[in-house]
Order: structure tokens, then sequence, then C-alpha cells
């Protein structure tokens, strides 16, 4: 079933096209509004500004371990996956097509700064859309696994965005979180944040603290396979989309801010969690680290 | 900011079956290129959106070349440039003729 060229690929390293071709199984995938359609953005044409045939988002329907399912792709590499106008409206339209086609789960490969500022009201706009298509997919009964691991992460409205899916799988390299640490360190000065501190980057957004705090469901190793592996068990999993999970959910984040609120550093939330030796998490591969992990995340059901 | 566009044809390439192919990414110091079959009397049309004003004869002489390897007709080629190298351009035109022949060849 898998492509065993992309066994061994790293999802960190792979454009969207690649990633795509990597998840799905071989030939199984069909793209709407494909490059040589040349949906642009008219936008970036009237700023003067190079535009991708596809606005750097790519669209379609296919199939993994033997179930149909529709998948969207931000490419990382044009404008940092900015959400523009186009973009936007091609990630919801799979969204909204998946509430009447009924698909067994939407994939969202997600890699974005957020909105694209060239396009400002219109990307924000496209942003909101979004959130409310993903929330109208899952309450028509289809799940909604979005995936994080490349190397611009996900940030502004899109990490909003992601947190309303049914699941998010990450690896360590990903990074999840409203504004990026540049845009902090802009607006609140280096004393603040500093965002060339990767460790610092990575221990405040990155995949194993998104994992321990609970808002990333499942951590793989930076592969493609694995993260196959991970869309195919939340595939299975299905989605909670009960009152009672809601609850659960509020019920976790209230908690958390109890617990972590006057935390200074992730290092202190991992501490609060039971881990003796923070320092140590950085250097765990991918298995120990969800074995270590155990009974030590803000999120135990 | 302005965009040049640049075109370019090629006359008497071989008609060769292909799908429409897309690689490359339209980021810093990259290039995408898209290649489509089209029925141009077995010409090679070459269309180029480039960031980066001023390099009209070297983008001439890196076509000319990419002609003069594949020699391949009937196809239209878009690129859409954030400043490639001419190194960069031709290796991404050599990897778009060939998924693109290569498709033409495993597509029933």
């Amino acid at each position: 079933m898998s492509n065993p060229k992309q066994a061994r690929s790293s999802y960190y390293e792979s454009s969207a096209r690649a990633r795509i071709a990597g998840l799905l199984e071989p030939d199984s995938f069909h793209e709407w509004l494909p490059a040589a359609e040349r949906v642009t953005s008219p936008h970036l044409a009237t700023l003067e500004q190079p535009a991708a045939f596809d606005d750097g988002v790519i669209i379609g329907r296919g199939r993994i371990a033997g179930k149909n399912i529709f998948i969207a792709a931000q490419e990382g590499g044009f404008m940092g996956g900015a959400v523009g106008e186009v973009h936007g409206a091609k990630l919801a339209g799979v969204l909204e097509r998946a509430v009447r086609d009924h698909p067994a789960a939407v994939l969202l490969l997600l890699e974005t700064g957020g909105v694209r500022l060239q396009e400002a009201n219109a990307g924000l706009i496209a942003v909101s859309e979004v959130m409310r298509a993903i929330l109208a997919a899952r309450a028509a009964g289809v799940t909604v696994i979005v995936a994080i691991g490349g190397q611009y992460g996900c940030f502004g409205g899109m990490g909003i965005a992601a947190r309303c899916a049914s699941a998010i799988i990450m690896s360590e390299e990903g990074r999840l979180g409203l504004s990026g640490p540049e845009v902090i360190e802009t607006a609140r000065g280096v004393e603040e944040y500093d965002s060339r501190d990767r460790a610092l980057v990575w221990r405040t957004v990155g995949g194993k603290h998104r994992y321990l705090l609970g808002e990333c469901d499942v951590i793989v190793p930076d592969s493609i396979a694995a993260f196959r592996q991970a869309v195919t068990a939340c595939i299975d999993n299905g989605d909670d989309w009960s009152l009672a999970a809601l609850e659960r959910e509020h019920q976790m984040l209230a908690e958390r801010v109890q617990r972590f609120g006057a935390c200074k550093d992730g290092r202190d939330i991992w501490r609060e969690l039971g881990w003796a030796d923070p320092d140590a998490i950085a250097m765990l591969d991918n298995d120990e680290f969800v074995a270590a992990a155990h009974g030590h995340r803000a999120k135990n059901i | 900011m302005t965009i040049e566009n640049l075109k370019y044809r090629f006359d008497n390439g071989t008609t060769t079956r292909g799908v429409t192919a897309i690689v490359g990414v339209l980021g810093s110091g990259n290039l995408e290129v898209l290649v489509e079959p089209a029925a141009l009397g077995g010409a090679c049309e070459i269309e180029v959106k480039t960031a980066a004003n001023g390099f009209g004869a070297i983008w001439h002489a890196v076509m000319k070349d990419f002609f003069a390897r594949h020699r391949v007709g009937d196809i239209r080629v878009s690129v859409n440039d954030a400043g490639a190298t001419p190194a960069i351009v031709s290796l991404r035109l050599d990897q778009a003729i060939e998924t693109y022949l290569a498709q033409g060849r495993t597509k029933k």
C-alpha cells in the first residue's frame, strides 16, 4: 500500500505535494483546482507580486489505508504558507464539500504563519471561514485531522483553526501557536522573548510541549510513514463530538490555567507535571518520550 | 516591486505524449514550473514571470539550452520565479520535463 520510496523520507523536509504523494496510496490522489487551472490570488497581482499557480495550497481527495478521505496541504515555501483569499477559500471549500460527501476524514497538512498580510481583511475572513467549516464538518460527523511537522509551524489564526479539529498530530519539530516567536519579540522586546533561542522556542511552541499540554493528541517521529500511521489510527478512533467531551476539554483548560498560570517557562510546567529532570526531555527520542510522558501530561483522558 | 513577463517560442520540437506536471515552489531563490500539453504545431512556448527584473538575456540563454537538451514540442511551459539562479532554473526545467514525460508513459 505505502510507497516504498517515501517510507523513510522526512515530513519536515518535504514539499506539500511530496507529503500528499507519500501519505496517500499511489495514484489515488485527485486534485481539485490544480495548478493548470491557475486560480491565483488577485491581490498579489494588484501588488505586482508573484503568485503561485495553486495559491500555496493543494486540495483534493485520495485514499489512505483503504479509506476515502479529503486532503489539503499548505506549502510553507510559498509566502510561509500564509492564508490569502483564494488559499482560504480552497481550505474552506474542501471542508464544506466534506459536509456534503462524508469522506472517512478530512486531513489538513498545515504549515502556515497565519494570515497573508498582503491580503489583510480577506485573509482574516478566510481563516474565520476555515474555522467555521472545520466545526461544520465535525458537526456533520466527519473527523477532521490536523498534521503539523513542517519548517514554518502552524501559527496565527490557523493555530486556532488547528485546535478546532478532532485531533492534532505533531512531530517534535512541529510548532503550534498563536503569535509566532518573531512576532512576540517584535512586539514585546527580546527581553520578553528571544526568537533566536531555539531551545526556548521549542519548549514554548514545539511538538513535545504541545503533547504534554494536551493540545497535540499524537506525537510522531519526523517521517512521512510515521505520520501516515498516526493518521490511520486517528481515522479509526473517529471523533468525539459530544457535550461530555466538550465539558472535559473546558475542565482541562480551566485546570491548566490554575496549575500553570504562574509558570514563566515550559520547564516550570514540565516540573509541575511531575518530570524530575525537565532538561532531559529535549534529548529523548520519540518512543522514550511517549513512554515517559505517560501520566505526566496535562491531559490524562 | 514589479514582475517582469518574458515569452519565448522554439519551433520544430518533437511531439511527445506527456501529462501536465508541476514541480518546484515559488519561494525565495526558487521557482515553480508548470508543463502542459498544447497543440502548437510542434513548438514549445515558454512564459516566465519573474520578480527579478533585467535578466532577460540570461533567461533566453537558459531557455535556448533547455530546448536544445530536450527538443520537446507541443508543450506550454509556465514559470513563476522568485529569483532562482540559472543553474537552479535549468535543474527545475529538466525535472519538470522528466516528470511530464514519465507521467505520459505510465498513464494509460
